[in-house]
């Protein structure tokens, strides 16, 4: 935590931290603290009339059958951005560490998404899938005569930003995952090839298990990254439409909040999402310091 | 970079702002806007002229994005006291504008403190109505208002045999124009722009059906909708029943079905008076005609007549005194019919003033551009019952999302017209209460 | 490997192969129609391969971008972009080196506050203070004053040996408002602290026993050896300073401070028309090109930063 041997003088170390503590202190913790304030409030959009209301905001939240559906797309978009990528990932990542021609061209070509703004892949897979003109909507429709339309359909809107993130953390995972095998000592799966085991074999009993904590890790880096980094996607794109299809939490409390003006209701749901990420936080710090043991 | 050095400029800044107030000699005025592109253009043109024709004040305007994005960015602005004079707000914001007293100087207000030539009995009844409150003040000032028309294919319809002529008078004739425009090879008979303001909001005032109750929310803010009624709902089938058959084809909230009626897939469009500009743009291997807008013939007093759509400017309150004397020079240069013709010329938009009619037509506009005087003869038909004043309801902007939403449930066909009208009027009492609880 | 099955290096060969097909295509969708007419995208299905109007096209939004959406010439969003992303990683780097400084190599009062402080940024993300810290924005004395008013002082002004001081600064439509408030970094203090723990305690003596002082430490010995740290620190936060989204989203109206990231939702989302996907595609490929460069330029340096800052 603190170096054994250290210096002393009254007032350097706060004004080496009071940039860092000044920046927290005005633009993170002010405006949380009001957040939490705000949503006890009713309050009309141009903050002429307040009123204290105790806990009805978060009431009037968990009636609205849309703010509960918007926890379920939340729910089903995490989890699926993170399973495909993960999925896609791991399956890339396993290939690379076979292959000793190539190697640093494959991974090249994979890590560059990482570098695309999540508005920016929106966009891209958005153009893609464009009932009229998109080449993937063009290629559903000639080939498996499946009408793709995401202005109508919520389910083809929720899976085009599905595809679009996880598209974009391919990359991200594909590294660590990499990383991860690279790190299995070559003498236990040799050991198993003696014995006899199939390569798919010795994959789901040596190499997936000890792959195991850093699948978890990414995990919870994919959630965490599907909850909060994907607003850029569903902004640029769908505008959480159609019917409210990719309403994901985080672009309900901007869209009540910032354009909605409900003030008091987006503050509530604030404070919803607080208590989301400061679970989400404690889950990764427990398992970091695991990490930083082993 | 330390913070040191950064507060020391801030608070340089800090005092340069406050002296910089009394520096200028030109009392400035700024104007958020949301009109983009050409709009945008010719909208810059109208401040400039004010400034040019004058010397006291500068009209300062500034786009800042859509209606949306403007409105909620002046009451956010608001908010942290950093909002400008004049906001252009859309018919939709009308509601909360109105409710916020404390936030907005009312236009008869201000032209009187002013001391301001200002008669309201000088603009169009159809256009201000709906931005006067129930004593008949007028408390906004009409900017870009229009309605909408029908717009159909000329050449398509010789090809089928119709007169390029007739456009379908009524909703049957829709059907059955669209099928012989079918039958010619044409792939769809109509879509429609806007399907809440066109299908649903201009529908009632139409066919003079309530939108809401209490005089649909001008009576006050414990009204109900009343979107969900027999005929309302027979419409919305039939719509929902001619999809099937691409006589109605659907093309996206907002105007994103435009494309539609320009390459020839749709034969007839409805759309706001003011897209005409765009249809003349874009209709290049066709002639197109305008129409007034369809009804049922079996529903009682229709037609009746259409209301408007587009924004006003709203002055928002907490500046000095000699900038609203500014504010009202403005209105008044911009309310004056030659500023006003040119306008409605170039744009499409309804004129504001009955001045600005008269003098397009002794100009003979609307004889050399036969079609731009639809949206008036539409708007003016018959004299407005409270079913066809306008609406006024709070949260409408999110409302509106909710038609869109429930509209859409019934293209694709997951509800039927009367499941999906059910449940909007449902979930848009919802938010008219919570207006009623946050502004009672 | 002891064994040697030359069909299943030819399967990871052929899965990388699609893998990276899959991947790569977004991008080659978005370059082909950047070298197109609007006209060549009007219907399906469009073409795969260049045509002819690429110059034409990026000619056009670099100079004088889409006048449609009242749109500034790229040069102008991707010069905004740079700023941000430039002033993000440097801000970011500087103050979380003296933060971790501070807090691994002084006792003082407060010390583990101090730390904590800076922890809870992490769980704040903006998401979950829009409106308020837009508030903070346009006037940065908006906690002063209030706790000022709390207190019964009159709240936006200061009265200081004579001269009054009204508390009024905005940052909204600046640079220092795109910026400054996104320079906190919980992970780069962690990730420097991290690194200075590692360092040996006896260059800390050495440096001590010489008679320097605490800034000459700093300077002579700590940065030199962080070097490597700061460069792959440089390299993921100038990709995530490049593609913020929201935070511009919100505070800047005046399209002259528009960011290329941001830019491009206003000609997607375009009211009464088709998006003209010919620009808004060469619009992309111009936004992503910087990072992607930046990421494949130095691979080595970005794939430290990013194992290192999830530390």
């Amino acid at each position: 935590m603190i170096k054994r041997v250290t210096f002393r003088h009254k007032w350097l170390p706060y004004a080496l931290l009071a940039p860092q503590l000044l920046i927290t202190l005005v633009f993170f913790i002010w405006p949380a603290s009001q957040a939490l304030y705000q949503s006890v409030l009713r309050q009309d959009a141009f903050g002429l009339r307040t009123e204290f209301i105790g806990f009805e905001n978060f009431a009037d939240l968990f009636a609205d059958p849309t703010y509960l559906s918007s926890f379920h797309i939340t729910l089903v978009f995490c989890l699926a951005v993170a399973s495909i990528s993960l999925g896609f990932a791991l399956m890339l990542a396993v290939m690379a560490d076979r292959v000793i021609k190539g190697a640093t061209t494959y991974k090249t070509l994979l890590i560059w998404p990482y570098a695309v703004a999540p508005a920016i892949a929106g966009v891209l897979w958005y153009f893609m899938f464009n009932p009229s003109i998109g080449i993937n909507a063009w290629i559903l429709r000639t080939v498996f005569g499946y009408d793709w339309n995401h202005t109508l359909d919520g389910g083809d809107a929720l899976l085009l930003v599905i595809i679009a993130a996880a598209w974009k953390q391919v990359s991200y995972n594909f590294l660590f995952f990499l990383a991860g095998l690279q790190a299995i000592p070559r003498s236990l799966i040799e050991a198993a090839a003696i014995d006899g085991a199939s390569p798919l074999k010795r994959f789901w009993t040596i190499v997936f298990p000890l792959l195991s904590p850093t699948t978890f890790f990414l995990l919870v880096v994919n959630v965490v990254y599907a909850f909060f980094d994907t607003f850029g996607t569903i902004h640029a794109t769908t505008n959480g439409g159609p019917a409210g299809a990719t309403n994901t939490l985080v672009y309900k409390v901007f869209n009540d909040g910032f354009i909605g003006l409900d003030l008091g209701g987006s503050a509530a749901q604030s404070v919803i999402l607080m208590i989301i990420v400061v679970s989400l936080t404690v889950v990764q710090f427990r398992y970091i310091e695991r990490r930083v043991e082993y | 970079m330390t913070l040191h050095r950064k507060f020391a400029a801030l608070a340089a800044g800090a005092i340069a702002l406050t002296a910089a107030g009394q520096a200028f000699a030109q009392t400035e005025v700024q104007w958020w806007h949301a009109m983009g592109g050409e709009l945008g253009q010719k909208t810059e043109a109208i401040a400039a002229g004010f400034n040019a024709s004058q010397s006291d004040y500068k009209v300062v305007p500034i786009y800042k994005g859509n209606y949306t994005e403007t409105m909620t960015g002046a009451i956010a602005a608001f908010r942290a006291k950093k909002h400008p004079h004049i906001v252009q707000v859309f018919e939709v914001g009308t509601g909360t504008m109105m409710a916020a007293e404390g936030a907005v100087y009312p236009v008869y207000k201000l032209m009187q403190d002013a001391g301001a030539k200002f008669d309201p009995k000088d603009y169009l009844p159809a256009v201000t109505g709906y931005y006067t409150d129930t004593a008949g003040n007028m408390l906004s000032m009409p900017f870009n208002s229009s309605t909408p028309v029908l717009y159909y294919n000329k050449t398509a319809f010789a090809k089928a045999g119709l007169d390029p002529n007739t456009p379908p008078k009524t909703w049957p004739e829709v059907g059955e124009f669209s099928k012989k425009l079918q039958a010619a090879g044409i792939a769809c008979g109509f879509t429609t722009g806007w399907q809440s303001w066109v299908q649903l909001e201009n529908f009632s005032a139409w066919h003079n059906l309530p939108i809401g109750t209490m005089e649909n929310g001008f009576g006050g803010l414990g009204t109900e909708l009343t979107l969900n009624s027999d005929a309302h709902v027979r419409h919305i089938a039939q719509l929902a029943e001619w999809q099937k058959t691409k006589i109605f084809d659907y093309g996206g909230r907002r105007s994103d079905s435009a494309p539609k009626f320009y390459n020839q897939e749709c034969a007839m469009y409805m759309n706001s008076s003011a897209a005409q500009a765009g249809v003349q743009a874009n209709a290049k291997d066709f002639e197109f005609g305008v129409g007034m807008l369809p009804y049922w013939p079996d529903v009682a007093g229709a037609p009746q007549n259409s209301i408007i759509g587009g924004a006003t400017l709203w002055v928002l309150s907490g500046h000095k005194p000699a900038e609203y004397k500014g504010v009202a020079a403005f209105f008044n240069y911009l309310a004056s019919a030659e500023v006003q013709a040119k306008w409605h010329q170039e744009t499409g938009y309804l004129p504001i003033t009955l001045a600005a009619y008269e003098l397009t037509k002794t100009q003979g506009f609307y004889d050399k551009n036969p079609g731009t005087d639809v949206s008036i003869k539409q708007m003016t038909l018959k004299e407005p019952t409270p079913n066809s004043k306008g609406l006024r309801f709070g949260n409408f902007v999110q409302i509106r999302d909710i038609l869109n939403e429930e509209l859409e449930a019934v293209w694709s066909g997951q509800k039927t017209a009367k499941q999906a009208l059910d449940t909007a009027v449902e979930r848009s009492n919802a938010l008219l209460r919570r207006f009623e609880k946050d502004n009672g | 490997m002891v064994e040697n099955r030359p069909w299943l290096t030819v399967v990871s060969h052929l899965v990388l192969i699609v893998g990276i097909a899959i991947v790569v295509l977004p991008l080659w969708v978005a370059l082909v129609a950047s070298t197109h007419t609007g006209r060549d995208l009007l219907s399906a299905p469009i073409p795969m391969w260049f045509g002819s109007h690429g110059v034409d096209n990026y000619r056009q939004m670099l100079t004088s971008g889409m006048e449609h959406v009242s749109g500034q010439p790229l040069t102008l969003m991707l010069f905004n972009s740079l700023v941000m992303a430039l002033s993000i990683a440097i801000g970011k780097i500087v103050i979380s080196l003296t933060a971790a400084f501070a807090i691994c190599y002084f006792r003082f009062p407060l010390r583990m506050t101090c730390f904590w402080i800076i922890f809870i940024t992490l769980m704040l993300p903006v998401e979950v203070r829009i409106l308020p810290t837009y508030e903070v924005i346009a006037n940065v004395f908006t906690p002063l004053t209030r706790l000022l008013e709390l207190f019964g002082f009159e709240g936006d002004e200061i009265v200081i040996a004579g001269l009054s001081i009204r508390l009024d600064f905005s940052m909204l439509d600046s640079y220092t408002g795109l910026t400054l408030p996104l320079i906190a970094s919980a992970t780069a203090t962690f990730l420097f602290r991290q690194f200075f723990l590692t360092v040996p305690d006896e260059l800390t003596e050495a440096a001590r026993i010489d008679g320097a002082g605490p800034m000459k430490f700093f300077r002579d010995i700590l940065l030199p050896l962080s070097r490597t740290n700061i460069a792959a620190l440089f390299v993921i936060l100038f990709i995530y300073g490049w593609n913020q989204y929201l935070w511009p989203l919100l505070i800047t109206t005046d399209p002259s401070y528009v960011t290329v990231v941001m830019g491009i939702q206003r000609m997607v989302n375009v009211a009464d028309t088709e998006p003209q996907w010919h620009l808004v595609m060469t619009a992309a490929v111009l936004a992503m090109l910087p990072p992607v460069l930046v990421v494949i330029g130095m691979q080595r340096l970005f794939v430290k930063g990013l194992v290192e800052t999830e530390k």
